[in-house]
């Protein structure tokens, strides 16, 4: 940082200009959702201005009936009860089984197979396990939203276990036995010291979790398919014929399934970045 | 009670976890596996037929296109991303303003969902850029580039570029930072500037970097879904049918519940020694610097 004072911060500013100009590629998809949902379909004509101009009325038509014709409450409804329960059930239950698995993979020939085990279910490409996990969960009598957050539970779990793992490298030994000394059962043990100290590892995995089961749409689509319940973006594909040419609603109802993301990510636009980038790099 | 050890606790915490795994990805994995031995068509009665799903993967030129195209469509799209996003990171790491505001809009794409971020690009490749290209003249983009089997595929890797190069771009930025400044200002006394340093000194300093960003841009795109869903459902005439689309579309609706299970295992196994010759690659290259 410091030899940033020596070279003297000159901005750059041609490509601050390119770079703020870049971003239109960003925006623009965006802003033509934007203007389309708030339009009426007569205010579409056939040539670009038609489609990209701003409306004459900025009125809430289009998504009032947007959330009739999608069941939106009931979609959102899902789409959170799946993503909230699945970030919470994997922050409990994959970080216990990293602390397990972690601590003991060293020297334990049992425990080294069950990381590398389920580690590798990394590469087992969702299309394989689909068509007999829809038999199953039907079967089971779970073809529904307890079904898809079993599913995430195991999906997501190489992923998380590896996270955990990794970052409990860090975390002295000595820790943990000083607590044993003291009379405390590896249970408690886990929970006051360990489970506390591993919280910006939680962070990354509930974000990195919580994007990809908010926007998934094969795993509800097959395994939910046929209760009449969706997800949101799950919703958007079910009431597609609905829409049909009428755009507007269409861009209504899509902005409508962005917009809970896009707040999360205001909100807590930081962790996201960050909890992305740690899932990678990690 | 008698409190458990460590070790018995650890068991315990173990097992279920263990039997969870094997109840939703190892058995599921086995049935597939026994299906693709079989002529299921995902009811009614079914009979084993050995190797012949197999033997028809490699005749079937359904499935043979659907290959051809998942790959042609990865490394496009692979590279795209790669080398925009490299492009971009660059500048986003430079002497710039605004720098958290920037990173911050560059990367929206990652959060919002493939199937809605292609139903949008959907209308803008049928209406916007016709439209677009009937105004300037252009013949080639005066019709839906979706609806061309030559573009179609050309649409979809935009899409998917566009969502991927958010995440791939911030990956490479926080590789950047890891490059001390007294290697540029070594390499500034060697004349080193541009193209050569990038080459000489940027570079071989982020390829950990460029790897994690090769391994995982090909895994996503190799399993493209949503933006096939979205954009074209396949057509026009087979001609973006992805592996995964495939499998969906002809095992869960088309009765090929058994012959697509046979084209599962065998993705699986081509996924498998794609990112096992991808670590195994990168990891010589990182080894060599």
């Amino acid at each position: 940082m410091k030899k940033k004072n020596r070279v003297a911060a000159a901005t750059n500013w041609p490509l601050t200009i390119l770079l703020i100009l870049g971003c239109i590629t960003v925006i623009f998809p965006l802003y033509m959702a934007i203007v389309i949902a708030f339009k009426k379909p007569s205010e579409m004509t056939n040539d670009i201005s038609g489609a990209l101009g701003l409306p004459k009325s900025w009125s809430l038509e289009n998504f009032a009936e947007a959330m009739r014709v999608t069941d939106f409450w009931h979609s959102l409804g899902y789409s959170l009860l799946i993503t909230v329960v699945t970030v919470v059930l994997a922050i409990l239950i994959h970080s216990l089984a990293g602390y397990a698995i972690g601590r003991s993979k060293t020297g334990s020939k049992f425990y080294n197979f069950s990381y590398l085990y389920i580690v590798s279910g990394m590469f087992v490409p969702f299309a394989i396990l689909m068509m007999p996990l829809v038999k199953q969960t039907a079967q089971l009598h779970i073809d529904n939203w307890v079904g898809v957050i079993l599913c995430y539970l195991v999906f997501y779990m190489p992923m998380n276990i590896m996270l955990y793992t990794g970052y409990l490298k860090n975390i002295p030994i000595a820790l943990e036995e000083a607590a044993t000394v003291d009379g405390a059962t590896t249970w408690t043990t886990y929970w006051k010291v360990i489970f506390p100290i591993m919280k910006p590892m939680h962070a990354t995995v509930a974000v990195l979790t919580a994007l990809g089961t908010w926007n998934d749409v094969m795993t509800p689509l097959v395994i939910m398919s046929g209760t009449g319940a969706n997800t949101l973006p799950l919703a958007q594909l079910t009431f597609q014929t609905q829409f049909g040419t009428n755009y507007n609603l269409a861009f209504a109802s899509y902005l409508l399934a962005l917009i809970p993301i896009l707040i999360f990510y205001l909100v807590c636009q930081k962790q996201v970045i960050n909890g992305v980038v740690n899932g990678a790099v990690k | 009670m008698k409190s458990l050890n460590k070790n018995q606790t650890f068991m315990l915490i173990t097992i279920p976890i263990l039997a969870l795994f094997f109840c939703f990805n190892t058995l599921p994995l086995i049935k597939g596996l026994i299906y693709s031995f079989t002529n299921f068509r995902g009811f009614g009665n079914y009979e084993w037929v050995g190797l012949r799903n197999y033997a028809d993967l490699f005749t079937d030129s359904r499935v043979g296109k659907s290959y051809l195209f998942t790959f042609k469509f990865a490394i496009l799209a692979t590279i795209v991303t790669n080398v925009i996003s490299l492009l971009l990171a660059l500048g986003l790491n430079a002497r710039i303003r605004a720098k958290s505001a920037l990173r911050g809009i560059y990367f929206v794409p990652r959060i919002l969902g493939g199937l809605v971020v292609g139903y949008i690009f959907g209308y803008f490749f049928t209406y916007i850029l016709p439209a677009l290209g009937q105004a300037i003249g252009s013949e080639s983009l005066g019709s839906s580039m979706l609806s061309n089997t030559k573009t179609a595929w050309i649409a979809i890797v935009i899409v998917a570029a566009w969502q991927s190069i958010a995440q791939t771009t911030l990956i490479y930025i926080s590789g950047l930072q890891t490059v001390p400044e007294d290697v540029y200002e070594a390499g500034a006394i060697d004349g080193a500037t541009g193209w050569k340093r990038f080459k000489e000194l940027t570079f071989p300093m982020i390829i950990p970097f460029f790897s994690i960003n090769m391994v995982l841009s090909t895994k996503d795109f190799l399993m493209v879904f949503d933006q096939i869903m979205a954009l074209t459902k396949g057509g026009p005439a087979q001609s973006t049918e992805s592996i995964s689309y495939l499998i969906y579309n002809n095992g869960m609706g088309g009765g090929q519940f058994g012959f697509q299970s046979a084209n599962a295992v065998l993705f699986f196994i081509v996924i498998v020694a794609i990112s096992v010759f991808q670590l195994n690659f990168t990891g010589k290259k990182e080894e060599q610097l």
